[in-house]
């Protein structure tokens, strides 16, 4: 990746994570998930994914699907970068006119299936994926998941069952943040070690940085080159990821931020000094 | 034809059609070697198998999934209404051994609940054949639809020649008006002996076989409800949420009266041999005959 490409992505990045911003007030967003998930979502729109605002009904495109779907105001957000909806469309979130909600929904061009129910779209890509290979076609089936939505019993069905099926065209990408709603993923169901369940699964394995794009891009790559099992990228990211007045912190799961905040918030974004911020904070437990 | 040698033709004859069940194979044993990588077995895993339909779906083929019919509606209910049921897609999902045809295996495996379940999902049609003839008669027409279906499996050898088949339209059987029974499924045997019992005992009788249950046959049953003195309902269901329930809420939005009486079942059964638990549970003809006649005098 040449210097020039990286920086865009940098800046796309930068973007993507404004509108999360922005989409956390009046209402508001699972930003926290939104934003450790955000570069992942760029990189695969942007260098990775053959999908474009001008195929998105060609059987040869890629796929991604959003299992954990409450992350989507990053996707929404990247979808408007890359011209699947107007970016004046992310203004009409939760407008009752519109359908920018809280989930997934397939009215928003680029989006593949509804999510919300978490531990669904594995098997659904499965479905997916499995029909491509019949078809002896090369896409490649890209499933995001949470780590916390990996408590979900379907999703170890699903992986014992893509491994059987030797589903080599899938790719899940895990966004470890570490924390699950209101609380650390370790001192609720502890996952760890999680390489090993996987490859116990009979999935082919890798652990990055999922801020860093030079390593999305090599385990993208690898997935790529390595054929006979599905794989899974374990993306260790940071919830909160780019805003650190709200980074890491359990009790900024879903927000809805004062307009005040909310410029705090981009503000930090863009490398100024955090503020307090004013807005209430949301429990689930 | 058997319900295999069906789907073996229909996969013969439709690129875009696959076939799936979560390890039960004991009605479809020799599609795998048939039908190659069309047939996807997932292992004991209804959530996933429903879930995979739904992506074999949403690529533009129709999907036809199977196993006990208590585990495919109530394991993967929510896959059934979410990804099945919010998407409207094109998945028959194919019931074994619903009802009391579970016999002997306990109430883990009794659905008598599965026709309600999947009433409550809006976009779900729902096929309850009487027997092996109306099942393959009626898979063509499902296939055909393209819409999400739920069929409560019923291979018993045919007992009578059947009318054509058309979705939402039921098949009356006999002429006789003075008490009407309804019935799905394979209790539709036995709703026709009880009408021919009546007619030994001078009532005149007809069995409206309801096919489907959604889309349902709104017309025969009003017509039904205005021309006759009793109304019976038969089936292996719990009161609640199937034909019954069906008739009932018909009757009241249409401001109709009528002198209903429903056989069905308001708790588990005992298991047992089919032919006990219907003794023991009241089902059998010779037991609905005279209740019906009790009532009429």
């Amino acid at each position: 990746m040449i210097e020039q490409e990286y920086n865009n992505l940098i800046s796309v990045a930068l973007r993507v994570r404004e509108s999360i911003i922005r989409m956390s007030g009046n209402g508001g967003c699972f930003i926290g998930a939104s934003l450790s998930c955000a570069d992942i979502i760029v990189y695969l729109y942007a260098k990775y994914l053959e999908v474009s605002h001008e195929n998105i009904n060609n059987p040869n495109r890629d796929f991604l699907f959003l299992s954990k779907g409450h992350d989507v105001p990053a996707l929404y957000a990247t979808l408007a970068e890359f011209r699947f909806i107007e970016k004046e469309r992310l203004s009409h979130h939760l407008h009752i006119n519109d359908n920018i909600y809280w989930h997934p929904n397939t009215s928003i061009p680029g989006i593949e299936f509804h999510s919300g129910s978490l531990g669904h779209l594995l098997s659904v890509a499965m479905g997916v994926a499995y029909d491509c290979l019949m078809k002896k076609q090369d896409n490649r089936i890209v499933v995001i998941m949470g780590d916390g939505e990996l408590n979900e019993g379907s999703v170890w069905e699903g992986l014992l069952v893509a491994s059987a099926l030797k589903l080599h065209n899938m790719i899940i990408i895990v966004d470890r943040n570490k924390f699950q709603a209101n609380m650390r993923t370790e001192e609720l169901i502890p996952l760890e070690p999680l390489e090993n369940k996987f490859v116990a699964f009979g999935w082919n394995v890798q652990r990055i940085d999922g801020h860093d794009f030079f390593a999305i891009g090599d385990a993208l790559k690898i997935c790529d080159e390595h054929r006979g099992t599905p794989h899974v990228i374990i993306a260790d990211t940071i919830r909160g990821k780019g805003v650190p007045s709200i980074e890491e912190r359990a009790d900024r799961w879903f927000c809805n931020f004062t307009n005040n905040d909310i410029d705090s918030l981009i503000q930090e974004l863009y490398g100024n000094e955090s503020k307090q911020l004013d807005s209430s904070i949301f429990h689930v437990r | 034809m058997t319900y295999e040698q069906l789907l073996t033709e229909l996969v013969e004859d439709n690129e875009f059609l696959y076939i799936m069940t979560a390890e039960n194979r004991a009605h479809i044993r020799q599609l795998p070697q048939k039908i190659g990588g069309k047939f996807i077995d997932v292992g004991i895993a209804e959530q996933t198998m429903i879930g995979m339909a739904a992506g074999l779906a949403l690529q533009g083929n129709t999907v036809i999934t199977h196993a006990l019919a208590s585990f495919l509606t109530m394991r993967s209910f929510e896959f059934i209404r979410t990804d099945v049921g919010i998407a409207e897609l094109p998945v028959c999902i194919v019931g074994f051994i619903p009802g009391i045809l579970s016999e002997a295996n306990g109430p883990t495996h009794q659905s008598l609940e599965d026709i309600g379940l999947m009433r409550l999902i809006p976009s779900m049609n729902i096929f309850s054949p009487m027997d092996e003839e109306e099942l393959i008669n009626g898979m063509t027409h499902i296939v055909n639809s393209k819409n999400p279906w739920y069929i409560r499996y019923s291979n018993q050898p045919s007992k009578i020649q059947h009318k054509p088949f058309e979705i939402g339209k039921a098949e009356e059987i006999g002429e006789g008006n003075d008490i009407v029974i309804f019935s799905h499924g394979f209790l539709c045997n036995e709703a026709l002996e009880v009408a021919s019992q009546l007619e030994r005992n001078g009532f005149s009788s007809k069995v409206v076989n309801m096919r489907t249950l959604r889309p349902f046959d709104e017309e025969v049953i009003i017509r039904t409800i205005l021309d006759a003195d009793v109304i019976c309902i038969i089936e292996d269901h719990f009161s609640t949420g199937a034909l019954f329930t069906i008739i009932s809420e018909i009757i009241a939005l249409r401001g109709l009266s009528a002198t209903l009486l429903p056989f069905n079942l308001r708790t588990w059964h005992k298991s047992g041999l089919l032919k006990d638990v219907m003794q023991y549970e009241t089902m059998t003809a010779e037991y609905i005959t005279q209740k019906i006649m009790a009532s009429l005098q």
